[in-house]
């Protein structure tokens, strides 16, 4: 038997991958998977000297789920479910990807209801995502109350796609060339009564929230990001446009319906955790603006374009982008003419989101590392994919 | 820092403190939003959109009966194989006579289901059964309330289930 060495013990594989620095007063902590600011179960080492952050270094696959492998072994529509899973918080924008590249493969026309329809459920969905954000970032930064007003305002929201799609979370209403059914006739109405209602309360928001110096305190000036290191992680939606720079796939690169409509694309130059929640705080009332121009020009015609029983788009490739509630989602199918894709790749904006991390939180002390990390807005299986 | 600075900052952080206490001291005059759920339900209008499990749709003549033709495509489409159709074999020629054997739809010459089962343990609602169907003889179920003690409870005999219902109906 080997003697028992205490050096040897050097915790599990990703401790111990994880180089002590030169000296040896630092002191390694993993934070996460079960810590409640990692929003999920991603962990963190860290190196820290006294209270502030020298390096940091996610450890990822956690909650590896191989998304990409299952759609290899599925047909298209099967598939569909699983991209409520990837992002369960904006599961309609994953739902518009998958389908939207599927279409561009086989080159199918959708019905201009139908695209309607679509932009109206993925802004809805939009707004549930930044809620939720809202409410659970200051959970992390330690306010308890808003996230009961956002999940009342939520509530209404999920009760519409409820309606709609017959589920409160992980939707899957897509189909390939149109949407699984059309919306109630009373959709566009309660709509509108909705963003009414939420543009109403944005000033509670404010009044609460926003102009709280405590708040101010945590998020000013804490992990600021110049627009060239957002380029160079990768980062997009509101993390980019937190650091100045308009980029919005919906602009960039329309898809759907959105060309024809009006709308602004908020953005802050100071590049600080305030800018980011600022820019989510400013597409509240983007995504309200989205939806009344939608449901007020809905037209009427069927839902659903004529695709034959079995999905079976011709050889090819094809890459469809849109925009989440967290940046850019990017879906490249490459298909061999059979009934499942030969090849899939997804790319997440959590994941480029996450990387920034690294680099923002040098230097600060632990705990801005939480409110980096929560501004950052993650989504853990989206980086686990 | 000077004093005069102290107080102004001091000020400006009560002041924003103050207004957040009175919005919270606002709501605790609002009436309740959410459902003390064991004791109350969530209204029955409120889950008529529900999707709840699959289950069967009766022939209109007949509740009793499912409009299911046993062709065996919602089990083809769903992507977590959670539906089980069995139909009687046709007996071969010559070998007349003796139980039933029951197999996997689609069996030639057999229309009409012999067994339907879901494991709801295992769906994940995506709605492409009912999609598929030809006849449209699945739907969701409006059921939300489900707790049981073991997972093999939620395989659900729907021929039974809609039996049951329809019985209910007929009352
Ligand atoms: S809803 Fe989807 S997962 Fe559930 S039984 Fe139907 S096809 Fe299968
Ligand atoms: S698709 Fe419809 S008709 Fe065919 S086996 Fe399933 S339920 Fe029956």
């Amino acid at each position: 038997m080997q003697a028992f060495d205490p050096t040897a013990l050097r915790g599990d594989l990703a401790s111990a991958r994880f180089e002590p620095g030169p000296t040896d007063d630092k002191l390694i902590l993993s934070m996460g998977p079960q810590h409640p600011s990692t929003h999920g179960v991603l962990r963190i080492m860290l190196e820290l000297d006294g209270e502030y952050i020298v390096r940091a270094e996610p450890v990822l696959g956690y909650i590896h789920r191989m998304h990409e492998w299952m759609a290899e072994q599925k047909t298209y529509m099967q598939f569909m479910p699983n991209m409520g899973r990837v992002d369960y918080l904006h599961a309609m924008a994953w739902n518009w990807a998958w389908a939207g590249a599927v279409e561009r493969l086989m080159g199918v026309e959708v019905p201009e209801r139908a695209e309607y329809v679509r932009v109206a459920v993925t802004e809805l969905n939009r707004i549930s995502s930044h809620l939720l954000w809202w409410g659970a970032y200051l959970l992390d930064l330690g306010a308890f109350t808003p996230i009961m007003y956002a999940f009342d305002d939520r509530e209404m929201i999920l009760d519409i796609l409820q309606d709609v799609t017959g589920s409160r979370l992980t939707y899957s209403y897509f189909t390939i060339g149109g949407v699984y059914g059309d919306v109630p006739a009373d959709f566009a109405a309660r709509c509108l009564a909705f963003t009414r209602h939420l543009r109403s309360r944005l000033p509670m928001y404010r009044d609460l929230v926003t102009d709280n110096v405590i708040l101010r305190g945590r998020c000013e000036g804490i992990g600021e990001m110049d627009v060239d290191l957002a380029r160079r992680y990768g980062a997009t939606g509101p993390v980019i446009r937190g650091s100045g720079a308009p980029v919005d796939t919906r602009r960039a690169e329309p898809y759907g319906v959105y060309d024809r409509l009006e709308f602004r694309v908020p953005t802050y130059p100071q590049g600080d955790a305030m800018a980011r929640y600022m820019v989510r705080m400013d597409e509240l009332v983007t995504s309200c603006d989205i939806i009344d121009q939608a449901v007020s020009a809905l037209p009427e015609g069927p839902v659903q374009a004529k695709v034959g029983k079995t999905v079976k788009p011709p050889k090819g490739e094809a890459s469809f982008a849109v925009e989440g509630a967290r940046g850019k989602i990017l879906i490249h199918l490459r298909s061999d003419g059979g009934p499942k894709p030969y090849r899939v790749k997804l790319r997440a904006p959590g994941f480029s989101n996450l990387s920034v991390f690294c680099e923002l939180s040098r230097g600060t002390l632990l705990a801005d590392a939480v409110s980096i990390l929560g501004s950052l807005d993650l989504v853990i299986p989206e980086i686990d994919r | 820092m000077s004093v005069s600075q102290l107080i102004e900052e001091a000020y400006t952080g009560l002041k924003s403190l103050v207004i957040g206490l009175g919005v919270t001291g606002k709501a605790l005059t609002q009436p309740g939003v959410t459902v003390l759920y064991p004791m109350e339900e969530v209204a029955r209008d409120n889950l008529a959109s529900f999707r709840g499990h699959v289950e069967l749709v009766g022939k209109d003549e007949d509740p009793a009966v499912p409009k299911c033709v046993a062709c065996g495509a919602c089990v083809k489409a769903c992507p977590s194989d959670c539906i089980t159709i069995l139909c009687p074999i046709p007996a071969k020629e010559g070998e007349a006579g003796g139980e039933v054997k029951m197999g996997p739809a689609p069996q030639k010459g057999s229309k009409t289901p012999g067994a339907v089962y879901v494991d709801f343990s295992l769906c994940s609602l995506c709605g492409q059964c009912a999609k598929t169907c030809p006849v449209d003889s699945l739907k969701f179920s409006d059921n939300p309330y489900m707790v049981r003690f073991d997972r093999k409870e939620f395989r659900i005999d729907l021929l039974a289930r809609l039996k049951r219902l329809a019985g209910e109906g007929l009352e």
